[in-house]
């Protein structure tokens, strides 16, 4: 019993278990936001969404994802095998080391670290890679397509993305979550969405193109490219992107509480809870943006980030570095 | 010498042809008949380079179910259920620009309280056409949620056509010498609130949507159409309208008892996708008023003319144009004198439309083509037929 304590306290071993419940945490967030999802576009559509399976419709998302493990899963002939599966396991994956260094809690600490929020952007650029491979290993027309645009895509969106979130880091001087959230206090004025609204939007505007969701679905582009990039998938190929994408919007929700709404803190709840209603927050607007608007256009999308938003958040970044240099100087 | 896009094209139907593309940087790509953005089974054979599009050719056949000739194997009336699957958006308008023709033909003259009640049901139909015109772009555009709104404001059309014809979509009301039956009593109540509800509502939409800033930098300036290039394709309604041509068969030919009422017919002159959004959307405005004006001097009466049962028209040919939701439709039937048609020929509106296609996506994102093709307001039966 003692040996199994001690093995529990190793490090190895404790990152087993994170892993667990990670995977446990990405289940049950993607089956309620799915249903967040569809319940928010069905009050949006004049329409009540899912009723009948469970109470409110709760249980449809789990009952999809069933169908979805029982569908077959169809190679396109021409196609490159190993690339083609190989891409929606590229997509699921890094999501899941993106989840261990969230600040949930004071206490409640997965995987410490100090370069947590580094770790987060660059599994995070993985995704791209796997667009791009289930795009080309598809060898559909479409499924390219939407691959090209997702390279250029997420080229031109990591650069603003990157420079507000470093205009936070350099305000707290740390590149660890937990010190950036600490940083703030419990009260919105306290909180770096209202010091740095400009950061904080700009961040919001790329973490939707980041996660490809309308306005800025363009890799997946249904009425233009059928499908974008997952064209050709069907059954679990199609449940681990759909997946991906959930847990890819949890993150960038969350990297956005810690960043600029003071992650756990706030009055009266206990952190998690705080932590997950900012989150969910954050979540409800991207929804609401997807069931609202028309999607850009494809130089449109890449005129927004180099004509504006880059610029803008290099204006940020800059007003910053002044901003805490003075403070430094008395 | 052809190259691989026009065999791409040749090896249509026997598609086993497909040569690999002539360059590494061209990309022979068939949109369709399965593409959610062409609605329905249109084909267009595209040739890209990169996103940009070098050429397009629509394929066609897909529907074609041989209407006109099905029209020679039939009875005059036989027939009239046929015209409502022609254009099943705007099938009241084929209804009449066919019974119209036949009653030319035969010399019937149309009692008035049926003429009122034809210029009705036809622009309620007309208003759902657009509607579901308006739901099916944006839709295209990536914008889910007005098609529902749209479809909302529509299922009430249907409920006032349904208690008037007996059918929602497919209507075989407007019949030689007439309309089928009298309208319910309740029809002008019932039209009054919904062309209330629907001008309440169409200020909220213009807010929402024709305002928002994707939209326009979606449509404004795309598929530009110049005057004179409507004409060279033959262009008509809302498309034409769009490109600054008060063209419309209910003002410059009026038939039926169109030059009673008051109307305004929008013109847009910069001919581009918004500008035919926006004829479109003024013209729900222009049809709620035809719509009041009407029920509210409908007229008592018969709404049938004695016609025979063994209908035999009198040898010779007759025309009639009608102004459908999608441009000019007109139907050409020649008589011998039999119980069946000798020949009908049906001018869809949409196939002079779709044939501006080629033209209007060369050069353009596919992205745009998607825009230019959903303003164009195709309907693949009617042009197939």
């Amino acid at each position: 019993m003692n040996a199994l304590l001690l093995l529990l306290t190793h490090p190895a071993a404790r990152l087993v278990l994170w892993l667990v419940l990670v995977f446990a945490f990405i289940g049950f967030n993607a089956i309620i936001l799915v249903w967040v999802e569809r319940k928010v576009a069905g009050y949006v559509q004049l329409r009540p969404g899912p009723l009948h399976v469970g109470p409110q419709g709760l249980l449809q998302p789990l009952v999809d994802g069933i169908k979805l493990m029982g569908k077959q899963l169809v190679t396109p002939a021409q196609g490159d095998k190993v690339l083609f599966w190989a891409a929606p396991l590229l997509a699921f994956a890094p999501a899941i080391v993106c989840f261990l260094p969230l600040p949930f809690d004071a206490r409640f600490k997965p995987l410490p670290m100090n370069l947590g929020l580094v770790l987060i952007l660059a599994f995070s650029g993985l995704g791209v890679l796997s667009l791009c491979l289930a795009g080309w290993g598809s060898n559909n027309k479409w499924s390219l397509l939407g691959a090209a645009r997702s390279v250029a895509q997420a080229v031109a969106y990591e650069v603003p993305l990157l420079l507000c979130v470093l205009a936070v880091a350099i305000c707290t001087g740390s590149l660890d979550l937990y010190a950036i959230a600490g940083h703030q206090g419990a009260w919105p004025w306290q909180w770096y969405a209202v010091k740095n609204p400009l950061a904080f939007f700009i961040f919001l505007v790329c973490a939707v193109a980041e996660t490809n969701r309308a306005p800025f679905d363009l890799p997946e582009g249904e009425s233009e490219l059928t499908g974008g990039f997952h064209t050709e998938y069907s059954g679990m190929g199609f449940g681990l992107f759909f997946m991906a994408e959930y847990a890819n919007m949890v993150i960038v929700a969350a990297v956005a509480a810690a960043l600029f709404l003071g992650g756990w803190q706030g009055p009266f709840l206990p952190g998690i809870w705080w932590f997950l209603l900012k989150i969910y927050s954050i979540l409800f607007f991207i929804i609401w943006l997807r069931w609202t608007f028309p999607r850009v256009r494809f130089d449109q999308l890449l005129n927004i980030s180099w004509k504006w938003l880059t610029p803008l958040a290099l204006f940020d970044f800059a007003l910053a570095v002044i901003v805490v240099s003075i403070r430094s100087m008395k | 010498m052809h190259d691989a896009f026009d065999s791409a094209i040749r090896g249509d139907l026997s598609s086993a042809r497909f040569e690999p593309g002539p360059t590494e940087d061209k990309l022979i790509l068939s949109m369709g008949p399965q593409h959610p953005s062409t609605h329905g089974v249109l084909r267009i054979m595209l040739e890209l380079e990169g996103e940009y599009i070098l050429r397009a050719e629509p394929i066609l056949g897909y529907i074609h179910r041989m209407h006109e000739w099905m029209a020679e194997q039939k009875t005059y009336l036989q027939f009239i259920p046929n015209m409502g699957r022609v254009d099943y958006l705007h099938a009241m308008a084929w209804n009449w620009a066919y019974a119209g023709a036949v009653e030319r033909l035969a010399g019937i003259e149309v009692p008035e309280r049926a003429e009122y009640i034809r210029v009705a049901v036809t622009e309620l139909n007309r208003i759902s056409s657009h509607l579901v015109w308006w739901g099916a772009y944006l839709l295209d555009l990536g914008a889910f949620t007005p098609i529902l709104y749209a479809f909302d404001d529509r299922e009430q059309i249907l409920d006032i056509l349904q208690s008037a014809t007996g059918s929602r979509l497919t209507y075989s009301y407007i019949t030689i010498g007439g309309v089928y039956d009298d309208v319910p009593d309740d029809f002008r109540e019932r039209c009054i609130e919904f062309v209330n509800r629907l001008r309440s509502r169409l200020p909220m939409y213009r807010d929402l949507v024709t305002d928002n800033v994707i939209l326009r930098g979606r449509c404004e300036g795309i598929g530009v159409l110049p005057v004179d290039m409507a004409r060279r394709y033959g262009a008509t309604g809302p498309v034409l309208r769009g490109s600054g041509v008060a063209s419309d068969v209910r003002r410059c030919e009026p038939y039926g008892v169109y030059d009673r009422f008051e109307f305004r017919v929008p013109t847009y002159p910069e001919g581009d996708a918004m500008a035919r959004y926006k004829v479109r959307l003024d013209e729900l405005e222009a049809s709620c008023d035809i719509v009041e004006q009407v029920v509210s001097s409908l007229p008592e009466g018969p709404v049938t003319a004695k016609v025979s049962r063994v209908f035999k028209p009198p040898k010779g040919e007759a025309c009639m144009a009608v102004e459908g939701a999608r441009g000019k439709i007109l139907v050409h039937v020649r008589s011998d004198g039999g119980l069946k048609p000798y020949r009908v020929k049906l001018r869809a509106p949409g196939f002079s439309n779709m044939s501006l296609f080629s033209e209007l996506a060369q050069g353009v994102l596919l992205a745009d083509a998607v825009s230019i093709l959903g303003s164009l307001d195709l309907v693949i039966p009617e042009i197939d037929r």
